[in-house]
């Protein structure tokens, strides 16, 4: 069932014309030592209805359990509309708007989308997203080195407290170009990555300080202290933010006497389901004396042949396609389709929307901080500002907690112990808009009976 | 003039999404309840961001509205070269958007996700089985993140051997600019050689340049000139007697589906663009999904996770049992909803359609040859059969009647077909690169030839109608010059 319209009429008036006798002969230039068996490790073909069945029931299986885990990925609700729109055909099947005047439904989305991301952020310019947060990151910390001409070291202060994926993401995408990442440490009373362990570095060359607000203990950073001390010492300043957060939070644009000169960020938060963790996209900005190291799409706003607005990709000499090595990045495509929904969503929650879903997100953390501090063995192992998430310290090991949790229809959390050892046993909470009173109650008493269990085995 | 406006688009323009707003306004069922949140003041947002003030039918019917401006798949004959559009069952979408999926957190524990990840699983064991290689990652979120996975495995390998000198990537001069890009990525030297008159690579210079340094070469077979690499026992050969190791490019694998396997090629690394081959949409420029599959010697370096299965279930492998991983490329497991498409496509197809796209991708695209051939345009390899792609010429009527390729490509768009991919490669002059895919019927690649050999009658008729294309669409030609120099990147609201 492979989606071919061919009638035997149509293959025999087609071989005629070409002139040939069979579809093989087609194939005559390979050699035939090359040629292929049968795909027996394909099953047989399934029609829409048998698929549609067996994905069902797999489904199923997954089920749907109340979510409490962040650690990068968020719940919110997505209005019925941003998807309805999104996976419309002339959206959902278009390709990269290379021809313009053919794609202008695509290329004015990213405009908008582009305005969006740079308002939030309060940065000058936008590209049109990347791959996912933590790829944007490690694309971040390599456009430091293009856009700080002065530092010659390529060395980047990556804090502990940055989400430990990211970190790893950024090491294994940006290493292999001689990027060197310096863990700094975070303190252990706070959570927070202090200015004061930044000591060490005084003096060095410093490519750029990367901040991540909130952390990913879901701790604030004094991020103006960060930043200031970052561009005090030569180095540019990339900030890692949730977006959601930006409705309540400083924008980086913002922090410190100068703001930051990159933001990046994991743009899931904004319309983009669970979905067992893709397809996301990550979005960046930056200040407009940078956008040519920038990687990535860009739309411009320009003027047809008859003098009217249209929309084009612009800047391209930084791409592949044209650049081919010397380009600033290998990036290709953008994450359109989960862009488009992002630009959906914030047209429709709109800027008191947006204030509202972050405010009902921190209230309802810290209602599910306090539920949870309530049970025996359990505390908060920071005590400091935080925005949606809350990591706990438990007095037994997280794994059988969060499989206790797990029975009882709960997705219960991040085991954080195998990243942080020093804290272990350490379990990161998330609570959104998305959770009532009842919820949190559930999860508390769901937590009590999980950790009596696992004292009492 | 003789347009089809009916096919063409000749919707209104549309202000933007910030024209339409008015402050105060809020799409009220999408308003969480209000609760008091304590952030402190010094880290407090002093003013709104400048996001649009809109009613939840005003959003709708505006992102319609621009919807309607683009061409698409589900709206045009959309032949591409190099990019295989084609058709996007919708049942892949519908299935891989049950509420359950969607959902599902990806670090929730895997007891709460067995479906997901047996999906997963058989569809990097049905991706082996395609390419014929030993292990398959599916985490890199695109075509070029899988290439970079590629040559970062290639050279993973070479440092775990100890072989620090092997710091040379071949390409040839045809290759994707990602292929060159993602070589400077890794680290590596872009050395590029020449293709001859028929297509085929330049043995002779890949003889010169192969050695002590070279760490591997990066080939696209079918290459992006729409033929078949015929030396490619020769090739191998050549890099492998001297260390080095061959990356496959699976830009044009839907060529030979099922007909001919990279890893019986020899290949020690693949690339799949799940989003050509499989039929995964291409969502206006992404998400993709760029899979690697590897031969025996580079298993060890996949990216992680990778997902395994054991008696207790599956489970995602990662650093612990990949120890000497290159390591993760995206913050889970790449674009897993993607993925759950192509899954859901390769189900549907299945063995015996597997090898029937292979070969009727190359029946539409040889029979397009065939019908411009007839109709006197000029192929840019005479001599070769077409791939599941071809590429014309159109130096001819630039030299004598200054009519471009691009020209040409314009003034498709008014008669309703999307433009062919046009100055790649680059080493073709004035190209038209066409791929139809198997899923168009005869009839379109019939119309998509007759509205070719009417442009060419305008074209030495009236070569101004070209020049000045397209004219039905809601913009005509934009000025990328004014676009570059005068950046207008954001809206601003009037002063």
């Amino acid at each position: 069932m492979a989606f071919i319209p061919h009638t035997p009429d149509d293959v025999r008036e087609m071989l005629d014309t070409i002139g040939v006798a069979s579809i093989d002969e087609l194939f005559d230039e390979i050699p035939a030592t090359l040629r292929a068996g049968p795909l027996t490790g394909i099953p047989p073909a399934m029609s829409e209805m048998q698929i549609g069945r067996l994905m069902s029931e797999r489904a199923a299986r997954d089920g749907r359990p109340l979510n409490f885990i962040g650690a990068g990925a968020y719940e919110h609700h997505i209005p019925a509309a941003v998807w309805a729109i999104t996976t419309r055909g002339e959206i959902y099947t278009a390709y990269t708007p290379y021809q313009a005047e053919a794609s202008q439904g695509t290329l004015q989305t990213i405009y908008e989308y582009q305005s969006m991301i740079a308002s939030l952020t309060a940065m000058e310019v936008s590209n049109a997203s990347l791959y996912d947060g933590a790829s944007g990151l490690a694309e971040a910390c390599l456009m430091s080195v293009r856009a700080n001409r002065r530092s010659k070291s390529s060395r980047i202060l990556m804090p502990r407290a940055v989400n430990p994926i990211y970190r790893k993401c950024s090491g294994a995408i940006a290493g292999n170009q001689g990027l060197r990442f310096e863990e700094v440490a975070f303190d252990p009373s706070t959570g927070q990555t202090a200015v004061e362990s930044l000591a060490g570095y005084e003096g060095d060359d410093i490519t750029a300080i990367v901040i991540q607000q909130p952390n990913f203990f879901g701790v604030l950073e004094d991020v103006d202290r960060l930043t200031d001390w970052g561009h005090a010492h030569g180095a540019l300043v990339i900030a890692v933010v949730n977006p959601t957060s930006l409705a309540l939070l400083k924008p980086p644009g913002e922090w410190g006497e100068k703001g930051v000169d990159i933001a990046v960020g994991e743009g899931q938060p904004l319309g983009v389901p669970l979905s067992s963790g893709g397809p996301y996209f990550g979005f960046m900005a930056t200040r407009m004396e940078h956008v040519r190291q920038m990687p990535g799409r860009i739309v411009g706003r320009t003027l047809d042949l008859d003098g009217r607005p249209g929309f084009t990709l612009t800047l391209q000499a930084r791409e592949q396609h044209i650049r081919r090595g010397k380009a600033t990045s290998n990036i290709c495509t953008n994450q359109g389709l989960l862009m488009t929904a992002a630009t959906i969503y914030l047209s429709i929650v709109g800027p008191e929307g947006l204030e509202r879903i972050a405010s009902a997100s921190m209230a309802r953390t810290a209602q599910l901080a306090a539920a949870a501090c309530a049970v025996d063995g359990v505390r908060a192992a920071f005590v400091s500002p935080r925005f949606h998430e809350i990591l706990l310290r438990l007095d037994t090991p997280v794994a059988a907690v969060l499989e206790a949790l797990a029975s009882r229809g709960i997705a219960g959390g991040y085991d954080a112990s195998g990243d942080y050892p020093e804290l272990a046993p350490a379990l990161l909470v998330c609570a959104t808009e998305t959770k009532t009173d009842e919820d949190i109650a559930r999860y508390a008493n769901a937590l009590a009976a999980a950790l009596g269990a696992a004292r009492a085995a | 003039m003789n347009p089809t406006p009916a096919s063409a688009i000749a919707a209104p323009r549309e202000p933007t999404i910030f024209d339409l707003s008015r402050s105060g306004r809020r799409a009220e069922a999408q308003m969480p309840q209000a609760m008091a949140a304590d952030v402190p003041p010094a880290l407090r947002r002093r003013r709104r961001p400048l996001l649009p003030e809109v009613s939840e039918l005003q959003a709708v019917r505006h992102y319609t509205r621009l919807s309607q401006l683009n061409f698409s798949i589900d709206t045009h004959f959309y032949p591409l070269g190099s990019c295989t559009m084609k058709y996007n069952p919708r049942g892949c979408n519908q299935y891989a958007m049950l509420p359950e999926f969607l959902g599902r957190h990806p670090l929730a524990p895997v007891v709460q996700g067995q479906g997901y990840l047996q999906c997963m699983y058989e569809l990097q064991e049905m991706l082996k089985e395609v390419t014929g290689m030993q292990g398959v990652s599916l985490t890199p979120m695109a075509g070029a993140q899988g290439e970079f996975a590629g040559v970062a495995m290639i050279r993973a390998y070479h440092h775990a051997r100890g072989d620090l000198d092997r710091t040379e990537i071949i390409v040839p001069e045809a290759a994707h600019g990602t292929n060159p890009a993602t070589a400077t990525m890794c680290g590596m030297k872009v050395i590029e050689i020449p293709c001859n008159a028929d297509g085929d690579c330049d043995i002779e210079s890949l003889r010169k340049v192969v050695g002590p340094r070279t760490a591997g070469i990066m080939l696209t077979n079918p290459s992006t000139l729409g033929v078949f690499e015929r030396h490619i026992a020769e090739l191998r050969a050549l890099v492998h007697d001297a260390g080095g190791l061959l990356y496959y490019d699976g830009a044009n694998l839907n060529a030979i589906l099922g007909k001919v396997r990279p890893g019986d090629m020899g290949f020690d690394v693949i690339h799949m663009n799940l989003h050509k081959t499989f039929s995964t949409p291409h969502g206006g420029g992404g998400p993709g999904a760029g899979a690697v599959g590897v031969g025996a010697r580079l298993l060890p370096f996949l990216p992680i996770p990778v997902v395994g299965c054991d008696a207790k279930g599956y489970r995602y492998l990662d650093e612990r049992d990949l120890p000497q991983s290159i390591g993760r490329l995206s913050g889970f497991m790449g674009n897993s909803g993607v993925l759950l498409r192509a899954y859901i496509y390769m189900r549907m197809v299945g063995r015996e359609g597997m090898q029937r796209i292979g070969e009727y991708a190359t029946l539409n695209a040889n029979y397009l040859l065939a019908r411009f051939r007839h109709e006197g345009f000029e192929p840019a390899y005479p001599t070769r059969r077409a791939t599941h792609e071809f590429i014309l010429t159109m130096k001819h009527s630039a030299r004598d009647l200054g009519v471009t390729a691009m020209d040409f490509a314009k003034r498709l768009l008014d008669f309703g077909y999307h433009a062919p991919t046009t100055y790649f490669p680059l080493l073709v002059p004035e190209c038209l690169l066409i791929e139809p895919t198997e899923t168009e019927a005869k009839e379109a690649l019939d119309g998509f030839v007759a509205a070719m050999v009417a442009i060419r009658k305008e074209s030495v008729e009236d070569a101004a109608l070209l020049k000045g294309a397209p004219h039905t669409l809601p913009v005509r030609r934009l000025d990328d010059v004014r676009a570059a120099k005068h950046l207008d990147l954001t809206w601003k609201p009037a002063a």
